[in-house]
This record gives structure tokens, C-alpha cells and sequence, in this order.
């Protein structure tokens, strides 16, 4: 490494001063973090009590026609891996009968082309990737989302 | 070797001369509580998780994955241990299992599932094994501890009442039939009633 190239990186990491400096100001000021702890870091917390499943059965409003319906249900212990499917046991397209589940939606079956498929399409095999269960919990942080039929109803 | 036979015999076929009629009667039944005790106390030995667990292949797979369960921690804390499950309480049929697991000591003399290789290839095989038998016992296992008398299908979740008030009820399915893998990991149930094609690619 030449003398010129040494004075090269020197001077770039000098231009990346200002960020650093900014950064350790920012992390000194503990009530400008975004922090879902709401104590300091050294203190050890009394942990809340874990929110129970909601396992009602009755569906829940989407929020959006595409939106993955949530799962109304608990799912503990129930396997979806390689080897099985736990979900499918109910919601598969010849299983629907015995257990009056719903079954999977169409566009599961349905590869990245847009082929149907006999079965369930890999890309929708793990369930959870998109459908979730529900407890009844206060919000993180807010969420001012608003329904379409919300926005076309609003007065002018 | 016939002639001392015949001479043994004919002492054991004598009326005792020494002994009360009342004293044989009394010996024998307190010998035979001995023996019933001591038999019954080896089959005991045998009917624990401690002795299950003993062997690695049985701590290192099935064990480990039970852990995770609800019949190994559960709000109540009332637990299921190994021979719950897999030996059963009935008497005759506990002798019948008690065979069967000689099998066992065969399979770790030779290893059939002494890697986790080993004992993933044969999952599928061994869980069928204990499907069957669950099948045609009526899930009798299950039963020692979930009886179905006692259900208040009110509290349950309207899943578990929708199953339970229909095929449970009428007989048509038996705990199993429903319940598999709630103890252990599943092998590979494409094909298995009940489950739909797995992620697996043959
Ligand atoms: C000597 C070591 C050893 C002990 C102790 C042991 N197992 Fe096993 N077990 C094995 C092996 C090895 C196999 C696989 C046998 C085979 O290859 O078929 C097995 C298989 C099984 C199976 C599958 C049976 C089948 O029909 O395929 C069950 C269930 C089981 N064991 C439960 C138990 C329980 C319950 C206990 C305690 C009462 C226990 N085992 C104690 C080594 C052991
Ligand atoms: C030693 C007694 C015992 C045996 C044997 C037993 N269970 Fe359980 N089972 C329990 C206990 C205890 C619970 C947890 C109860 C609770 O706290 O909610 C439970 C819970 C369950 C649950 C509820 C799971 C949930 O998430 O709520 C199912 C399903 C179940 N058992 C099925 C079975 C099946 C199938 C068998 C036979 C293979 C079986 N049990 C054998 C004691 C047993
Ligand atoms: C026709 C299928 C079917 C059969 C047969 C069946 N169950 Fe269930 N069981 C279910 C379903 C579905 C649920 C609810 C969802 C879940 O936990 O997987 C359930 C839930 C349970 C629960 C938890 C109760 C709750 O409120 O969620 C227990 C305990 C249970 N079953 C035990 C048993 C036992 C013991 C047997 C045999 C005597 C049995 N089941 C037979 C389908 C069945
Ligand atoms: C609540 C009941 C229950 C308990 C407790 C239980 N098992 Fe099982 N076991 C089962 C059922 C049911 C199967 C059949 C396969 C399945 O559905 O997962 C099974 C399968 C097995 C198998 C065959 C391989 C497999 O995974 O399918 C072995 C070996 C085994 N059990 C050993 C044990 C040992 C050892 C223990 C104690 C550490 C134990 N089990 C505790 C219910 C139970």
C-alpha cells in the first residue's frame, strides 16, 4: 500500500465524522429513542403477563379484500413443516368435509405462472408466513390505518 | 438321571408328615405374594421414564421432543410420562408390550436407530407401529387419562366439541385417528389419512 492510498482511506473515514458524532448525541438522549422497553437499559423488568390466543372461531373483518384473513383460532403445537401439515388437515380441499373448515382459497393452488396445481402450491405450503393468530392486546404503537370504505364515505 | 427324578417325586407327591395342613396352605400363599411381589415390582422397574430414557436413543430423540409438549408442561402440571402413553395399565396387555419391547433390546444390541439418521429413516415405521396399536386398542392409553364420560364438551373449544360430540361420540374415530404427533415430531405423513401431501420432494 502506497503513502497516497493510506491518505486516501484517512481522509474518507474523516468525511464519515459528522455521522458518528450525530449518532452518539442522538443515543445520549435516551427520551428521543424509539424504545418499546420504557426503562433503562440496566434495569431488569418485571415481564408482562403473555396475552392468551383469541380462539373464538368466528371470522374477522379484513381490513382490505386481499388482506390474508387472520386465524381465528389457537394453533398451538401444530406442525408445519417438511414432513406435515397440520393446517391442511382441516383446510385442505378433501378434508373439508369432516372438519367444516374453510377451505384454502384457490390462488393456493396456484403456481408463480398462474398454473393451477393439484395440490397446494409450494410457494403457499407454510401458512403462517402470512396468516397469523390474534390476541387481545393493547397496540404496540399506533396505527392510524383507514378503511377504503372509510376514505369514500368521508365528506369532501 | 430318571431313577433320582422319580425318587424326588415320589418325596414331593408324600403327604408332608411334619407339617400342618394349615402351615403348607399359609406357606404357600405367603411364598406366592413374595413371587407375585417381586415379579410385579421388576415389571414396575421397567415402568418408568428414568428406565426409558436410559437409552439414547429413546433421551436423545423422543424425550427431548416431549419436552416441548403439553403433556410434559401444562398449566395444571399434571404430566404424562412415557409408559402412560406406550404401556398398557391393563395387565395382560402390559405382559403383551413387555414381549414386544425385546425387540428393543435387539434394536440397540444392533443399532437399528443408534444415530439420528438412523432413527429419522425409521421414524415413519415405528410411528406407524404405534399408530396401529393405538388404533385397535380404542386408544386405550389415552383413555386411562382423557375419559370421554367425564368431557364437558361446554368448556371445550368449538372445534374440539364440533369433533368430538360427532365422530369421537359415535365411535367412528378414536383418539389417534386425530391426535397424531401430539407427543413427538412427526416423520413424513404424505400419504397418511387424515394429513394432505407434505413438502417433501420424493
Ligand atoms: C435398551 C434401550 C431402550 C430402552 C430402555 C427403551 N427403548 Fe424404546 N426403543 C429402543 C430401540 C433401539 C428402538 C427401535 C427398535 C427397532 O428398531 O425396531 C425402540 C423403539 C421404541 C418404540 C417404537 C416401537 C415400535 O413398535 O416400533 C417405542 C414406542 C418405544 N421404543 C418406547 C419406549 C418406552 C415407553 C420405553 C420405557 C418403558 C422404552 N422405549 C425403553 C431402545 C430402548
Ligand atoms: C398421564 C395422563 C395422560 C395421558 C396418558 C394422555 N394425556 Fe393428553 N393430556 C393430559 C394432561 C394432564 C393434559 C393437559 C391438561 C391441561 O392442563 O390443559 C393433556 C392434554 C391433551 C390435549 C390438549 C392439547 C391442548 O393444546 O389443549 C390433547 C389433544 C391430548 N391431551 C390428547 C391425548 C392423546 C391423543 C393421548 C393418547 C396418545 C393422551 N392425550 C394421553 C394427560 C394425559
Ligand atoms: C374427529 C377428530 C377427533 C377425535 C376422534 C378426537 N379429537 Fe380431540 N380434538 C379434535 C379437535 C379438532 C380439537 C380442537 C383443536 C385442536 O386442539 O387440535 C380437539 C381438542 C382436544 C382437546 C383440547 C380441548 C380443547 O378445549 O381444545 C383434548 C384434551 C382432546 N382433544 C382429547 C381427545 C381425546 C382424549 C380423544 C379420544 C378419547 C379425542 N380428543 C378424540 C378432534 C378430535
Ligand atoms: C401423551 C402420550 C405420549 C407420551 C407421554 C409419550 N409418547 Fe411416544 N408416542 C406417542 C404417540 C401417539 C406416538 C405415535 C407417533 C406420533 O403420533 O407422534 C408415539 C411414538 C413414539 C415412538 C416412535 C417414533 C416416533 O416418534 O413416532 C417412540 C420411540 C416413542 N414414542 C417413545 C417415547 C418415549 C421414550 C417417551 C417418554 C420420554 C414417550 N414416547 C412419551 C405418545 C406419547
Amino acid at each position: 500500500m502506497n503513502i497516497s492510498a493510506v491518505r486516501k482511506i484517512l481522509l474518507r473515514s474523516l468525511l464519515l465524522l459528522p455521522v458518528v458524532a450525530v449518532t452518539a448525541l442522538w443515543a445520549a438522549n435516551p427520551d428521543e429513542l424509539a424504545t418499546l422497553r420504557k426503562s433503562d437499559i440496566a434495569v431488569d423488568t418485571e415481564p408482562q403477563r403473555m396475552p392468551e390466543v383469541e380462539n373464538k372461531d368466528v371470522k374477522r373483518t379484513r381490513n382490505y379484500p386481499m388482506q390474508p384473513p387472520t386465524i381465528p383460532h389457537k394453533i398451538d403445537n401444530y406442525t408445519v413443516n417438511l414432513n406435515a401439515n397440520k393446517c391442511l388437515s382441516c383446510h385442505d380441499r378433501t378434508l373439508t368435509e369432516q372438519s367444516q373448515a374453510p377451505m384454502v382459497s384457490v390462488t393456493h393452488f396456484m403456481n408463480r405462472d398462474g398454473n393451477f396445481l393439484a395440490q397446494v402450491s409450494p410457494r403457499r405450503y407454510f401458512c403462517n408466513q402470512c396468516h397469523v393468530t390474534q390476541v387481545d392486546a393493547k397496540p404496540l404503537v399506533d396505527n392510524d390505518f383507514q378503511d377504503v370504505d372509510s376514505l369514500l364515505t368521508k365528506p369532501e | 438321571m430318571i431313577k433320582w427324578v422319580k425318587k424326588t417325586w415320589k418325596i414331593a407327591a408324600r403327604p408332608s408328615v411334619h407339617y400342618s395342613l394349615g402351615f403348607l396352605t399359609l406357606g404357600g400363599f405367603i411364598a406366592g405374594v413374595i413371587f407375585w411381589g417381586g415379579f410385579n415390582t421388576a415389571l414396575e422397574a421397567t415402568n418408568s421414564e428414568a428406565f426409558c430414557t436410559g437409552c439414547h436413543e429413546m433421551e436423545d430423540n423422543v424425550f427431548q421432543e416431549l419436552k416441548t409438549t403439553i403433556h410434559y408442561t401444562n398449566r395444571s402440571g399434571v404430566r404424562a410420562t412415557c409408559p402412560d402413553c406406550h404401556v398398557p395399565h391393563e395387565w395382560t396387555n402390559k405382559i403383551a408390550r413387555k414381549m414386544q419391547a425385546s425387540k428393543e433390546v435387539w434394536g440397540t444390541i444392533f443399532g437399528t436407530i443408534n444415530t439420528r439418521e438412523k432413527f429419522l429413516e425409521k421414524r415413519l415405521e415405528l410411528a406407524q407401529h404405534e399408530w396401529s396399536r393405538l388404533k385397535a386398542n380404542n386408544s386405550l392409553e389415552c383413555r386411562n387419562c382423557h375419559d370421554l364420560d367425564y368431557m364437558d364438551f361446554t368448556v371445550q373449544s368449538a372445534r374440539a366439541e364440533q369433533a368430538h360430540s360427532t365422530f369421537l361420540a359415535s365411535g367412528e374415530k378414536t383418539c389417534i385417528d386425530c391426535h397424531k404427533g401430539i407427543a413427538h415430531h412427526l416423520p413424513d405423513m404424505e400419504g397418511v389419512e387424515g394429513w394432505s401431501a407434505s413438502a417433501q420432494q420424493n
